[in-house]
């Protein structure tokens, strides 16, 4: 492992090096673009994803009133809408005063596990498992999803069905499958009803089933790849998530946490109504994301990593039995090696979903679903501050509204810019570990977008207009001009112009 | 039991022309006969193709950059291609998913692309979209009710 370090983010002596562009990264949500910067003899000396994303996202909800808000605000992202949609309506709460009944926290949270597993089964089995399976620099024909439904029918079918699951446990709660209003300032606006409770029950042991076998399957690639997966761009970093009272896991609610890479606490039980105080947000001219940072370390020091890998490394238990023995196994494989790596994060996803699968059936055997006490509202406030664990990290909604009910100040932080640093850190790891000194090739560029997908990085956008989303890698000299071009077409095939 | 026509629009309302499918198929789904079901989501995924299952044809709607202006409407088959490794996939990868799933094809299947130019978030409808959302709202009927006769 590597210390903290921003080595490679920046070359000393830039003049007569070789720009290489990996833009945009593939299998990621938005537009990406991974620059490196080469000398004569393909060492490198800059690694740098950028991201253009997110800019604007604060604007487009100033003005509108304050009830708006959770509605709105999933038209920010198309992958997890239902994240904003929750985030705005804790932040909402506060702006009514509002303390939930039991019924409204408990539909939320079946919402908010049901977005957990959705979104884990889809990065899993459809994004991440062609690598994970096939191998990094395996036959890019075979290395998608294409590939797995060949090799592997049965996995590519649970996939699809824990996606659907998820997104009906989403209709069901949220009242439609998307623009969903279930959720409003104070509450929700739906209970769920004993025929939409037996509906999802009915499946949800499947889930369960499928949810942990998952959870095998990448505890068995780590066993059979057991240096590459402790080892693939692996690095030492801070930590921040949300927690429970009693220190278990809980993706809805709870204080925040931040630790050392050390493992030494820096804050515990925050509430995060006061988020400002300990977490700040930097900024550098070679990217439009932002580089949050924990305060007490400062800006160069103090980048750290949410999502699962955190959670589930960090958290004192889980509090549902099959996924917390997971935990337990996760955390003594190998002396916790798999804890620290930047794979380990896959197994950690496939944790999570199956707790998000355990939570969801416990939830649905709770009579407060059917409850009728569904809105609380009480003394109105100017600020409201909203966090939830999102499936890929910490997200946080903080508004300001005035004496009209208008949103005038917004901001948030998604979990993607959590993680914008610790991104950074992976892939120049990679970096060092396979491109040094290397003739570039597609397998071996491969490699560095493995390492950003370990994230299941969100770079925004619900925007999907046909005809995007080739892939084209540029090796230019120091004037800008074109060396070599490698492309990627939308039929998967490659292609190279010298 | 599911309706025999699907119509899936896809795209995003807050995105500029990215809102043109969302758009045309509110305008119509009040007036749609009772064989056709309109679904909308922001984007397709593997899970859309139990969407597709059970029905006689499907119309996807979506905007497009490349397309000629105001539509092109294809019929579309299945195909392999690189939107299988992203958060959205191509109706014509979906069709693949589809068959990889089923084990059989998808049923015939109809795309109606309609140009749009500008897709930033918070952008409205641009001028030239919305020219093409019109024509395309007066077209729609029509091509609905050639593909219900055609599949009865």
């Amino acid at each position: 492992m590597t210390d903290t370090t921003n080595k490679l983010e920046t070359a000393a002596h830039p003049k007569g090096l070789r720009r290489v562009a990996i833009d945009p990264v593939s299998r990621v949500e938005g537009h990406g673009k991974v620059t490196l910067l080469l000398d004569e003899n393909d060492h490198i000396h800059q690694v740098r994803l950028h991201i253009v994303e997110f800019r604007g996202f604060e604007k487009f909800i100033q003005g509108r009133p304050y009830w708006e808000a959770p509605v709105i605000v999933q038209r920010l992202c198309g992958i997890c809408p239902v994240s904003h949609h929750i985030a705005a309506s804790k932040a909402m709460d506060m702006i009514v005063g509002a303390t939930l009944t039991p019924t409204a926290e408990k539909v939320r949270r079946l919402m908010h596990y049901g977005q957990i597993l959705q979104s884990h089964a889809l990065h899993f089995f459809h994004l991440c498992s062609p690598d994970l399976l096939f191998g990094f620099d395996s036959d890019v024909a075979k290395r998608n999803i294409v590939g797995i439904a060949a090799a592997y029918p049965e996995i590519a079918k649970h996939g699809v069905l824990l996606r659907k699951f998820g997104q009906e446990v989403i209709r069901v709660t949220a009242g439609k499958r998307i623009h969903g209003t279930g959720s409003i300032p104070g509450g929700v606006n739906k209970n769920v009803s004993i025929e939409e409770r037996d509906y999802l029950l009915k499946d949800v042991e499947q889930m369960i089933a499928w949810s942990k076998g998952a959870v095998d399957i990448v505890k068995n690639l780590f066993e059979q790849n057991l240096d590459l997966y402790n080892n693939f761009g692996t690095f030492k970093a801070h930590t921040l998530h949300m927690v429970r009272a009693d220190g278990a896991m809980d993706l809805y609610h709870g204080g925040l946490r931040a630790r050392s890479m050390n493992g030494e606490p820096l804050f515990d039980h925050y509430d995060y109504s006061h988020y400002w105080d300990v977490i700040f947000e930097d900024v550098k001219s070679w990217s439009y994301m932002k580089f949050p940072f924990l305060r007490s370390l400062g800006p160069a020091e103090g980048w750290y990593r949410v999502g699962p890998l955190t959670r589930v490394t960090q958290s004192d238990f889980i509090p549902t039995p099959l996924a917390e023995q997971a935990r337990k196994e996760f955390i003594a494989f190998n002396g916790g090696s798999a804890t620290g790596a930047t794979l380990g994060t896959h197994w950690a996803r496939m944790i999570e979903m199956l707790h998000s699968a355990e939570v969801i059936r416990d939830l649905l055997n709770d009579p407060d679903l059917q409850g009728i006490d569904l809105v609380n509202i009480g003394e109105r406030h100017e600020r409201g501050v909203g966090v939830i664990e999102a499936p890929r990290g910490t997200l946080i909604h903080h508004y300001k509204v005035d004496e009209h009910d208008q949103i005038v100040r917004c901001n948030l932080i998604v979990s993607t810019t959590h993680n914008n640093q610790a991104m950074n850190e992976a892939i120049r790891q990679v970096a060092r570990q396979y491109l040094d000194g290397k003739k570039l090739t597609e397998g071996l560029l491969n490699h560095i977008e493995v390492a950003i997908r370990a994230f299941d990085p969100c770079l925004s956008c619900a925007t999907h207009a046909l005809g995007k989303m080739p892939l084209e890698v540029e090796l230019l000299n120091a004037e800008g001009g074109k060396v070599d071009v490698l492309a990627r077409s939308l039929d998967g095939t490659f292609s190279t112009e010298v | 039991m599911a309706a025999p026509i699907l119509v899936m629009a896809v795209g995003n309302e807050s995105r500029g022309d990215d809102a043109l499918a969302p758009l045309l198929i509110r305008q119509l789904q009040t007036e749609a006969p009772e064989q056709v079901e309109f679904i909308e989501d922001y984007q397709l995924q593997v899970e859309h193709v139990t969407d597709l299952h059970g029905r006689r044809a499907v119309l996807f709607v979506d905007a497009d950059v490349s397309c000629d202006a105001p539509f092109q409407l294809s019929m579309i088959t299945a195909a392999h291609d690189n939107s299988y490794t992203s958060h959205a996939m191509s109706p014509f990868a979906l069709l693949h998913a589809y068959r990889q799933f089923y084990d059989t094809n998808a049923p015939p299947c109809y795309l109606l692309r309609i140009r749009g130019y500008g897709f930033e978030l918070g952008e409205s409808l641009s001028a030239d979209a919305e020219r093409n959302l019109e024509l395309a709202t007066t077209y729609l009927p029509t091509l609905l009710a050639d593909i219900t006769r055609s599949r009865e």
